[in-house]
């Protein structure tokens, strides 16, 4: 019995595997090529929710700039992948520098997890809103940086932004071209789509083993109160420094990635908003779960696009005109949409078990 | 030796001396007991020998080792372990979770051991899980181990405190009034948990208001007052010492 049950379970898991890679075909087939691309940045969006997840879920730590470890990763692979130093110092790179991506992803997943050092140390005292402030803040500072460092040596390019990054290379082969394996046509997006997923599936993986671990629980422990945890023995900086550089490590990866996939980036893709958004990724699918920060990653990607191609049409069939643009609508239904979640549910839209138990049990204890 | 020996310890907050001149020490496998009236500097006390405060002046030694100025990790893993007046345990977390918890400063798994999960952290994480719901069982939490820590009864609380704190396995349990707001069934309950853990070696440290509890279970007493010892020894004579009951009653101005 328990073994059918289990292959039962397999089964399941096989065909939602099945499903998964099949998924930029169907996207392909069904709503055209630029949604395969929604879905790609979908999976990086999960990468950063899931980083943020550790932060904020596993530490308690709120951390409202986290784009800035995006960032980072993101001019890392820029600016060695790209012609764009040979600007800056011509005599030591007239070519620019063209590193191989392999090369560049470890160092700024490593430089990432520094700033989250970095970021980390002088906030150990803070908690809730004014560590969400001081994030905020160091968030923003990144962002300027690479906004203004383009003077008096032009290192970032400032805000037109860097070009002509190197594509993402496997065994030589650029993932910017169309292939076919084994007669399958796979073109460019749906190429970056497995990369993308092999690397979400590798951080949930990662999220995973972390937070069943004597690390998660101390992080936990951490969340929930402090100074017990230290007088449990629990060394609450170190810990608090590891969950910074672990997150900040899962943001480079990601934004190295986003790099390689763009082709350009601008500090305009690193605005605060967008530490707001993968925060409510994080709060919106359920804090501190993995499967509930997977939903809320690919809701809060995909939402947004979908209005973005229903509101004009739908507005022109029933008014004429665009009345609202969906820029600002989608500003609006996010905010409702917040609004009823805290109200409904306040563990997020698919808790971890344990916390819909707690719901179950305050409710159950209400009714008493 | 001692197992605890604090000499003029001090401790100021500002201009307020809440700790002066504080010396005593504590034996290997008593119940050691500290009473005094409210605001005499109990908790502070407390605080210092667990690491929460860092003690202005004096000396402290530990298991034979000096300790200046340490973390409460620090001392935690060198065999200090306590219980909160107001209940801190880990609400959100279950029972199980929370005395695994107190394993951490037993265990190794870093990182990487977390990430491979290879034989030696399973087999550490085993153990950890197995010596929890031991340590459950033995405080006696009959509710299922998957409970949250918030969901459970007052009197659990305070036990489940007392396991989390054991798992760190101490050579000196410091309980901040256990009994406060316990029943006497359940003080007699945990009268009996603590000679129980007495009798394995672990030495007790015990803050209380209640009298009767403390002068039933402790080898020797302190008294507190005004931040400075006044009294030490057998409870009996610690009862009849004048100015302790001058410092419970009030002394007679003359």
């Amino acid at each position: 019995m328990k073994n059918f049950k289990f292959s039962k379970r397999g089964l399941l898991f096989f065909l939602m595997f099945v499903a998964v890679l099949a998924l930029p075909f169907i996207t392909d087939a069904l709503l055209g090529r630029g949604w395969v691309r929604i879905v790609d940045f979908a999976m990086l969006y999960i990468m950063l929710a899931l980083g943020l997840n550790i932060v904020v879920g596993y530490a308690g730590l709120l951390d409202l700039g986290y784009i800035a470890f995006f960032a980072v990763g993101a001019y890392c692979y820029a600016l060695t992948g790209s012609p764009h130093l040979a600007l800056a110092f011509p005599q030591l790179f007239p070519d620019g520098v063209h590193l191989s991506f392999w090369i560049v992803l470890p160092m700024a997943a490593m430089l990432a997890g520094g700033m989250g050092v970095l970021l980390g140390a002088p906030t150990l005292r803070l908690r809730g809103d004014y560590l969400a402030i001081v994030t905020l803040g160091f968030g923003e500072i990144i962002r300027i940086f690479m906004n203004n460092l383009n003077a008096p040596v032009n290192l970032t390019n400032g805000p037109q932004g860097i070009s002509r990054i190197d594509p993402v290379r496997i065994a030589g082969v650029s993932l910017n071209t169309t292939q076919s394996v084994f007669g399958i046509t796979l073109p460019s997006v749906h190429l970056y789509f497995y990369l993308f997923l092999g690397f979400a599936a590798l951080v949930a993986f990662v999220s995973h083993r972390l937070e069943k671990s004597r690390i998660g629980r101390a992080w936990m422990a951490i969340r929930e109160d402090e100074i017990a945890a230290s007088a449990m023995g629990i060394n609450t900086r170190n810990l608090k420094l590891l969950a910074f550089a672990m997150g900040a490590m899962f943001g480079g990866v990601s934004g190295t990635l986003f790099a390689g996939f763009q082709g350009f980036v601008s500090p305009e893709s690193f605005s605060l908003m967008e530490s707001v958004m993968v925060l409510c990724m994080v709060v919106l699918g359920g804090m501190g779960h993995i499967y509930g920060v997977i939903l809320g990653g690919l809701m809060l990607a995909l939402l947004p696009e979908m209005l973005r191609h229903s509101v004009v049409p739908l507005q022109q069939a029933m008014f004429g005109k665009v009345i609202i643009d969906p820029e600002s609508l989608r500003m609006l239904l996010f905010g409702i949409a917040l609004i009823v979640v805290m109200l409904y549910r306040p563990a997020g839209l698919w808790p971890s078990p344990v916390r819909r138990r707690e719901l179950a049990s305050d409710e159950a204890a209400e009714r008493v | 030796m001692s197992l605890l020996a604090l000499s003029g310890i001090g401790k100021q907050f500002g201009g307020l001396h809440a700790l002066s001149e504080v010396s005593l020490h504590i034996e290997r496998g008593e119940i050691y007991g500290l009473i005094g009236p409210n605001g005499a500097g109990k908790t502070t006390l407390f605080n210092v020998i667990t690491g929460l405060y860092q003690p202005n002046a004096g000396e402290f030694r530990f298991n034979g080792c000096s300790y200046q100025a340490a973390k409460p990790h620090v001392l935690a893993a060198a065999g200090i372990a306590r219980t909160f007046q107001n209940i801190r345990l880990f609400a959100n977390l279950t029972a199980l979770e929370n005395v695994m918890i107190g394993r951490h400063v037993r265990t190794q798994a870093g990182v990487f051991g977390a990430l491979l999960r290879n034989k030696a952290v399973r087999l550490e994480e085993r153990a950890c899980r197995a010596r929890a719901h031991e340590l459950l069982r033995y405080v006696g939490i009959e509710k299922p181990s998957q409970t949250l820590a918030k969901n459970l009864s007052y009197g659990e609380q305070r036990r489940l405190e007392i396991a989390r704190a054991l798992a760190t396995e101490p050579l000196l349990l410091a309980l901040d009034e256990p009994a406060a707001g316990m029943n006497a069934t359940e003080t007699e309950a945990l009268k009996a948990l603590l000679q129980g853990i007495r009798k394995t070696g672990v030495t007790v440290l015990l803050i209380e208001h209640d009298v009767k509890l403390i002068m039933g279970l402790c080898d020797r007493v302190a008294v507190l007052d005004y931040g400075r010892k006044i009294a030490e020894g057998v409870p009996e004579q610690v009862r009849n010492n004048p100015a302790v009951i001058a410092a419970y009653l009030g002394a007679d101005d003359e």
